[in-house]
């Protein structure tokens, strides 16, 4: 089969990392992960990532990007749900380098012209990355800035061409139990593979995301490697990681957590701060990184700040019944 | 001298434990481990200032991790977190004082005030944690938490039902109350209730430390009934 390859058209060669520094990789989180027990000067568990990111090149998209304080790359990088890889803050940032992102293969299906089964190049080849600096609001009532790289889902979805009846896009990110402890669990009541789903036309807005890296560089894999959702408009569990498939339906399709907990969680998932959660006040977030004296407690916008862009999307409906 | 012995006694009622009755204790275990005992001859003072040490070590861990900034991007909720958690194993470490020392083992009977004041000291942590960060210290943002979500007035009422207990917890205020002292400090076993509740009710997708807890206390709490139960009369 013919391979081509990602790096072709977004990453100049001077980018891609050198192999020696690439096969190092394993090395180096040994040699860091055993110095870790003893020498507080062993470098963090982020640092020793981030060297093994490879850069991405990109343009800069001003008009979509906010003027705001971008939370720390360590903090983006080890603070994640990512429930595969277990249920604390910062199980993704340990387990989720078990993962194996290459190769691999997004599954397109349901009502488009072509379904079938497609490897990450080419999934991403012809799209121009840029880089967006977009608000991102948990459920749980924290926030982030998150400079992500990456292309409008619109884009990826003109090309499958879904048909007319083609009404809603489901997502399902990877499952594979022996890479992802967190699905091993006998207590997790989650159904796996988790999985989200946009309406047609929030998944063609302008602002919906395929993400492929942040601060410059491909994700780590607790970020939702090698390919993810940016939803900023929504609670971040809508934006789903790791992408395996991607199906054009009619019917609104079942989203993990509503599955879960449908009086907690619905599926338009917009941020709301007047419709509270049951477990969180969503009028306040915490913009980490926070501090016990300084807890960076903010007022919580509507739609997360980017009501002017996407209201219309919900004209006419009550967001307190469709949450 | 004739009120410090009668300290003394009180003080010995107390740590024995009247409140759970002697334990029976094997002949030969015990005789051994008391002649232990006599011939090291540790001052009890010195033993209760280690065993609050030893309770003040979770907590030291927390303000050493947070001095030195080692606690992530959000460590309101890491300390909120550990806080709780050493609040509840807090309840379980107490209410397993009794069952050990009817199999002989007192160690921790014989410090259940300095057990019980900690795990009310991690438990009030938790809480001015939440009125810190979650609540910003407005009453009427509270009222609203207590009115809207379950767990937190379940929380705060495990929280209310401990407060006694503490207020409570010196000898003259047991002396002063006497029998109702005892009955008072039944209020451990709705806290723990509570307290568990709390736990489930945050539980979001993995119910394992909900289990655990709930196994762990279901098991202390039935110990209890079925003592109750056969006592005479």
């Amino acid at each position: 089969m013919k391979k081509r390859t990602y790096t072709d058209r977004s990453i100049a060669s001077s980018d891609i990392t050198p192999e020696h520094v690439f096969l190092n990789r394993r090395a180096l989180i040994k040699a860091s992960a055993g110095t870790m027990a003893g020498a507080l000067s062993a470098p963090s568990i982020a640092e020793a990532e981030a060297s093994t990111q490879s850069t991405l090149s990109f343009s800069q998209d001003a008009d979509r990007s906010l003027v705001d304080e971008q939370t720390p790359y360590d903090a983006v990088t080890t603070y994640n749900n990512f429930y595969e890889f277990g249920t604390d803050k910062s199980d993704p940032a340990r387990h989720a380098h078990n993962m194996t992102t290459d190769p691999w293969n997004v599954k397109v299906g349901g009502l488009i012209s072509q379904p079938g089964s497609l490897h990450l190049e080419d999934v991403l080849s012809g799209f121009d990355l840029e880089e967006r600096i977009y608000r991102f609001r948990c459920v749980e009532a924290w926030s982030m800035v998150v400079p992500w790289v990456g292309f409008p889902l619109a884009q990826l979805l003109k090309r499958l061409e879904p048909k007319a009846d083609g009404k809603f896009v489901e997502f399902k990110t990877l499952f594979r139990r022996g890479e992802m402890r967190g699905t091993r669990s006998f207590t997790s009541v989650i159904d796996w593979p988790y999985r989200e789903g946009l309406r047609m036309d929030e998944a063609m807005h302008p602002l919906a995301l395929v993400a492929v890296g942040l601060y410059g560089k491909t994700l780590p894999n607790q970020n939702g490697a090698p390919l993810r959702l940016v939803v900023p408009w929504k609670y971040g569990f809508k934006s789903i990681k790791s992408i395996v498939e991607i199906n054009v339906t009619a019917k609104q399709p079942k989203t993990s957590w509503q599955m879960l907990q449908p009086s907690e969680y619905g599926f338009y998932a917009n941020v709301n701060p007047e419709v509270d959660h049951p477990r969180w006040s969503q009028r306040f977030e915490r913009k980490l990184p926070s501090s016990i004296f300084k807890p960076n407690r903010v007022p919580t916008l509507p739609f997360n700040g980017y009501e002017e862009q996407v209201a219309g999307l919900y004209q006419g409906m009550d967001l307190r019944k469709f949450y | 001298m004739a009120t410090r012995s009668r300290w003394q006694a009180f003080t010995r009622a107390w740590i024995c434990g009247s409140s759970t009755e002697p334990p029976r204790i094997s002949a030969c275990g015990d005789a051994t481990n008391l002649s232990v005992l006599t011939k090291v001859k540790v001052p009890s003072w010195c033993a209760t200032i280690a065993v609050i040490t030893l309770c003040l070590l979770p907590l030291a861990q927390l303000a050493f991790q947070l001095a030195f900034e080692d606690l992530g991007p959000d460590p309101a909720k890491l300390l909120m977190q550990s806080t709780g958690e050493w609040g509840l194993r807090g309840l379980a470490i107490v209410l397993l004082a009794a069952p050990l020392a009817q199999r002989g083992w007192r160690g921790l009977f014989r410090y259940r005030r300095v057990l019980g004041l900690s795990l009310f000291f991690y438990v009030s942590l938790h809480f001015l944690l939440f009125a810190q960060v979650y609540v910003d210290w407005s009453g009427a943002l509270l009222v609203e938490e207590l009115k809207e979500r379950p767990y937190v007035l379940v929380g705060f009422s495990a929280w209310l039902a401990l407060l006694p207990l503490t207020l409570t917890s010196t000898d003259r205020s047991r002396r002063a109350l006497g029998r109702r002292w005892r009955q008072l400090h039944r209020l451990i076993y709705p806290a723990t209730v509570l307290a568990w509740l709390h736990l489930f009710w945050l539980a979001r997708s993995d119910l394992g430390e909900a289990l655990v807890y709930g196994l762990a206390f279901a098991a202390l709490l039935l110990w209890r009934f079925r003592r109750a139960q056969l006592r005479p009369r």
